[in-house]
């Protein structure tokens, strides 16, 4: 697929428009409001169906635990926080009251990576996926652009009926998906072929990803691309097989490197086809204040990062033969 | 639809027996549980399920049901026990309890299907939040059903019950009724020692709620305070039901050390005797 930035957005505004417009085909959607509605996104739904916004204020626990009750009343409630706010703050709730009960509420986490950027450490999700992925019933997604964010949040609304994880960001960040196809949850996206390495990202590093691959492919390797906009189903299918199609992965997202995408697909091809892997992603610390494209660089997740990891990968592949 | 018909009051202490039994029997049959907590609500969950509660037991999902939420989780043999009686599923299936493969999970699940049973709880402090919840929904959907939360005492020391505390009565939630069970203890002693709650009335009263205190094994007491609760238009109403752990057996009411325990098959024989000659002697001395 061609690299065309058709301009940078956040993709929490993607989140806010798929609320939006799934918000408007069907009236039992509602949204839950922890104070910060405007900054996740969700004040556009909330102006244009105020009898179907309901504000909580800044009590997590108590938000998870309402969209709880709506749901199991046949309402489809989505609630956004930062993500830091829902995997942590709300993390009993979550567990008991939503996915024990295997509810459909959609939670959004938004203020996902270091890319939240001067805010720091606290309000930069990067356990969110690790925490949302191990709980039974929980569907992950982690959309990759503004674009796909909307189609994510809709399928989220329209195509679930257990608990929910979209993922989203701050930051404006290239978009760059077209929406021309379908928003599958738990199948990934091939957005390159390559026989080299897979490269499999997730989120803003799908972007990275794709950079990645053009400098590599000038370097005469060729990357397969791999957009894992689904963390939980995972697409074994796919997965395995750019596993034993190029014989090496790399994994890149704006989390920390265990128990994120990269550990996700770490544990499936250590059980079914093991090859070489190398992790992009941040490594056992909490970030801090800076903008986004600075932090990003300096914890090493921007396509040279992704490039340095995939040559040093690619000759450990061949050594290994 | 048709709604269970409500039963005579006086009706109410012999089911009330025949559900402390079943408790009994169940938790001795588990060998693990909780039966302090479960005894002593025995009087509210018969009074709310024989004659306050529109519910029907051949249709547990009938849409404009009464809910009832049991946030404190470790009493689902209360809970199991008066579903029995009132028809849900047959009484023998309450020696299932704790057992593999069982509906009746040690705290409630609703993954195994169990009818009747509204919500997996277990984890304090959530199920009012959940109650908020379906309160919010049924004002949203203009129903007149209400929404009834059991919470602990205990439990009120977790601080999500008062976000959702706020959030009741900031939204007007007239169709949630609160009951807590005050039986003044939890696992590790009296409330008032572990973590003060009083002044509990006022702290409710504070949060803007309607409050009601009843004697929880007074049949007209509790009966008074739900009908009372009926009665506050834009609030939500608590009634601080103050109860005796292990109502009904003499040598372990009020003893704190049967939060968590159960009667070993020999106790639950006498236990069962004992409640069995109140309720004779009961209604000797209503006759005479
Ligand atoms: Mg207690």
């Amino acid at each position: 697929m061609p690299l065309i930035n058709r301009g940078n957005r956040p993709t929490k505004a993607g989140f806010g428009e798929g609320l939006l417009e799934a918000g408007k085909r069907n009236p039992l959607v509602m949204a839950i409001g922890a104070d910060i509605t405007s900054s996740v996104g969700v004040n556009l739904f909330a102006e244009a169906y105020p009898e179907r916004f309901i504000s909580i204020g800044i009590a997590e626990q108590n938000c998870m635990g309402v969209a709880t009750g709506l749901a199991l009343e046949g309402k489809i409630p989505v609630f956004s926080t930062y993500g830091v706010f829902a995997a942590h703050r709300a993390a009993d709730q979550i567990r008991i009251s939503v996915c024990y009960n295997n509810v459909h509420v959609i939670i959004g986490g938004a203020h996902a990576g270091v890319s939240v950027g001067p805010d720091g450490a606290t309000h930069q999700a990067l356990e969110d996926l690790a925490v949302m992925r191990v709980l039974p019933n929980m569907t992950v997604l982690s959309p990759c652009d503004a674009t796909q964010t909307k189609l994510a949040t809709i399928a989220a609304i329209e195509q679930c009926h257990g608990p929910v994880y979209i993922r989203f960001g701050r930051e404006p960040m290239p978009d760059f998906t077209d929406g021309s196809k379908p928003y599958t949850i738990g199948k990934a996206e091939i957005l390159r072929q390559g026989h080299d390495l897979t490269i499999a990202a997730t989120g803003h590093l799908v972007w990275e990803a794709l950079k990645a691959a053009e400098t590599l492919q000038s370097r005469g390797i060729s990357a397969h691309v791999l957009n894992i906009h689904t963390i939980k189903p995972l697409d074994t299918e796919t997965i395995l097989q750019a596993a034993r199609e190029t014989g090496a992965i790399i994994t890149a997202e704006e989390h920390q490197v265990t128990g994120g995408l990269g550990g996700a697909i770490a544990e499936l091809v250590a059980g079914y086809y093991p090859v070489p892997m190398e992790f992009v992603g941040m490594n056992n610390r909490f970030g801090e204040s800076g903008n986004a494209e600075t932090l990003m660089e300096m914890f090493g997740m921007k396509s040279s990062m992704i490039v340095t990891k995939s040559l040093q990968l690619v000759e450990r592949k061949f050594k290994n033969r | 639809m048709a709604q269970r018909k409500a039963c005579d009051t006086e009706a109410l202490p012999r089911i009330a027996t025949e559900i402390r039994k079943s408790v009994i029997r169940s938790l001795a049959e588990a060998g693990s549980g909780h039966l302090g907590g479960s005894l002593g609500l025995a009087d509210v969950f018969t009074t709310l399920y024989f004659s306050v509660l529109k519910h029907d037991p051949s249709f547990p999902q009938w849409p404009d049901r009464d809910r009832l939420i049991l946030s404190i989780g470790h009493v689902a043999p209360v809970l199991y026990a008066t579903l029995a009686h009132a028809g849900y599923f047959p009484v023998g299936e309450l020696m299932t309890l704790r057992k593999q493969g069982s509906r009746l999970q040690g705290h409630p699940g609703r993954d195994h299907g169990l009818p009747g049973l509204e919500l997996s709880a277990g984890s304090l402090g959530q199920g009012l939040s959940v109650a908020v919840g379906m309160a919010i929904a049924g004002k949203s959907d203009q129903k007149s059903h209400k929404i009834y939360a059991i919470l602990g005492d205990g439990e009120l020391q977790e601080g999500s019950v008062w976000e959702s505390a706020m959030a009741a009565a900031h939204h007007h939630l007239d169709n949630l009724i609160v009951i807590v069970d005050r039986n003044g203890v939890q696992i590790d002693g009296k409330t008032e020692d572990v973590m003060g709650l009083e002044p509990l009335a006022d702290k409710w009263k504070s949060f803007g709620w309607h409050v009601i205190s009843c004697n929880g094994h007074d049949f007209g007491s509790i009966l008074r305070a739900l009908y009372s609760a009926a009665g506050a238009p834009g609030l939500p109403s608590v009634i601080i039901a103050n109860t005796i752990m292990g109502k009904g057996i003499k040598s372990i009411e009020g003893n704190y050390q049967w939060h968590g325990k159960v009667p070993t098959k020999e106790q639950a024989v006498d236990f069962i005797q004992e409640l069995s000659e109140n309720t004779n002697q009961r209604e000797f001395d209503a006759i005479n």
